[in-house]
């Protein structure tokens, strides 16, 4: 008779299995080939991809972490208003209208941005059309800029449906009572609700970082020209050179990236059970 | 006063809203408006002439998109098939039975979402090509299985850990085995979760870009890379269609979410 704990583990094997070659082994060839030259240890690659692609490294950060900080921004702004508005036409409205973009494929997003942001895209049409911006003024926004534009909005609607679930969870009776002592609906969502739902916000950006260091077809269309992410520049080595080589010290670099986040999601949740 | 300075306020309120509306739904706005411009170019604002021109051109049963959907849809079914097959047993061991080192086995399906996918992928491609299955469907379902496995994996837990356990052991108590016991009760009970993680991974599989670029090409084009080649291409038309069939599921899928996935089940989610 098979025991519980064999037929669990029996039950649980085929996936495990396929984790384990698709993701776990290629992992694996990444690291070797990323550190290792006939078969012998070196750093060449890493000097290499450091030559080439230095600029490109500190680009892809400040692009990805401008993109969190905005979208923590305007998710907080969502969800706050989602909790603590007042106006029922308002709140409904928003709620209705946010979550749009939440399961839309960043390639469809990134099409979309192509022409809406283009130089004779929509946005600059209206604007034109509403007597904001003179047509001379028209600049085109596919560059840094639309990529930025392109992850927030993608990745905010996802922020803020976490945090919005998270602010509704409270106790409404300390917000109440902030209210009812005077406090602004601002200060009450900065410095009673927020600080309670500090690590569902901290969780869903680290969820959103790690999505944007992956997507390769927003840069890749929204901006073609340099500087540019680094997804694009992998994906370069291996089509234009087949250099996997530099490519997988690259992967590397954007494991780091990706573990630095982690580490300071980790560090945080840390330091804030430490004094209880 | 009072009443001038609320009005104000409102004024305030719904010009922001009318902002945020503008660029959530441009965008979306624009890319229709590209699927019906026959002709369309500075200095004019909207199309030059309108037509369908293109749409018929997609949609022709000969056509590249057709064939594409084909495909995808295809690669899709069978993602959900087999990410079903592994799940459904694995949900079940982590949600009912005694698993040594359980934590360690539900992260180990959440990793592959947790790291940078690109780089994994350029090695899944170098080593289907040394298998001799680089370009083919089975490839790119493969990699889509990994991939979306965290959902099915995840989902289904949560959906088996919701099904009340007092009502397997009445089925047992007369008489049932237990094979019978999961087919006649919990796995009908754990049904809405389990097709909710099914149409998570169809969905998953549809929009995936990354790893089919890097195992399906040049043989396999979904629906995305259609879309790719189309924009890098220059025509905005078939590339705004296809966005838009790409589009249709996924906000289907964003309304009626709830639905599928109750609270109960959801609040499991990853425990």
């Amino acid at each position: 008779m098979l025991s519980q704990r064999h037929l669990a583990l029996l039950l649980i094997t085929p996936g495990l299995v396929l984790v384990a070659a698709l993701f776990l082994y290629p992992l694996g060839f990444s690291l070797i080939s990323a550190f290792s030259k006939d078969g012998a240890f070196t750093l060449e690659w890493f000097a290499k991809a450091f030559e080439l692609y230095s600029t490109d490294m500190v680009f892809t950060v400040v692009i990805v972490l401008t993109s969190c900080a905005l979208t923590a921004l305007a998710a907080i702004v969502i969800a706050g208003t989602l909790t603590l508005g007042e106006n029922r036409w308002i709140v409904g409205t928003l709620r209705a209208l946010y979550r749009w973009p939440l399961f839309i494929p960043f390639i469809v997003a990134a099409q979309c941005m192509r022409t809406f942001l283009a130089k004779n895209g929509l946005m600059n049409n209206s604007f034109v059309s509403l007597g904001l911006m003179e047509p001379l003024q028209a600049v085109s926004y596919l560059d840094w800029r639309g990529i930025i534009a392109t992850f927030v909005w993608k990745q905010t609607p996802f922020v803020a449906l976490l945090l919005a679930g998270a602010l509704a969870s409270i106790d409404r009776a300390t917000l109440e009572a902030g209210r009812n002592l005077g406090a602004s609906r601002l200060r009450v969502l900065v410095e009673l609700a927020l600080p309670q739902v500090m690590q569902t916000l901290l969780v869903a950006l680290v969820l959103s970082f790690v999505t944007m260091l992956s997507v390769l077809s927003v840069p890749l269309m929204v901006s073609g020209s340099q500087p540019t992410m680094l997804t694009v520049d992998m994906a370069f080595r291996i089509n234009a050179y087949g250099d996997y080589a530099t490519a997988n010290a690259l992967g590397v670099i954007t494991y780091l990236i990706s573990a630095g986040a982690a580490i300071l999601y980790l560090r945080r949740g840390l330091s804030q059970e430490a004094p209880r | 006063m009072i009443r001038l300075a609320a009005s104000a306020r409102m004024v305030l309120a719904a010009s922001l809203l009318a902002a945020f509306a503008f660029v959530l739904i441009g965008p979306i706005l624009n890319l229709a408006l590209w699927s019906v411009a026959e002709r369309w170019y500075t200095p004019y604002k909207l199309p030059v002439t309108y037509g369908t021109r293109y749409w018929e051109q997609v949609f022709r049963p000969t056509g590249d998109a057709m064939a594409s959907l084909g495909t995808s849809v295809w690669i899709a079914v069978l993602t959900v098939a087999f990410a079903l097959a592994l799940s459904i047993p694995a949900g079940y061991a982590l949600a009912r039975l005694k698993l040594p080192m359980r934590a360690l086995f539900m992260v180990m399906f959440l990793l592959p979402q947790a790291f940078p996918s690109v780089a994994i992928y350029i090695n899944v491609a170098r080593i289907f090509y040394q298998l001799g299955i680089n370009g083919t469907v089975l490839a790119v379902v493969l990699v889509h299985t990994a991939h979306g496995l965290v959902f099915s994996v995840w989902i289904a837990a949560a959906a088996f850990a919701a099904v009340d356990k007092d009502l397997e052991l009445a089925a047992r108590n007369m008489g049932a085995s237990p094979l019978r016991a999961f087919f006649t009760v919990t796995l009908p009970l754990a049904a809405p979760g389990i097709i909710a993680s099914g149409i998570f991974v169809f969905l998953e599989s549809l929009d995936e870009f990354t790893g089919t670029f890097f195992v399906g090409v040049p043989q396999v084009t979904t629906l995305p890379l259609l879309l790719y080649n189309a924009a890098m291409g220059g025509n905005y038309q078939v590339a705004s269609i296809t966005a838009l069939i790409l589009l249709v599921p996924s906000v289907l899928f964003m309304l009626f979410i709830e639905r599928f996935l109750r609270a109960d089940v959801l609040a499991k989610v990853g425990t």
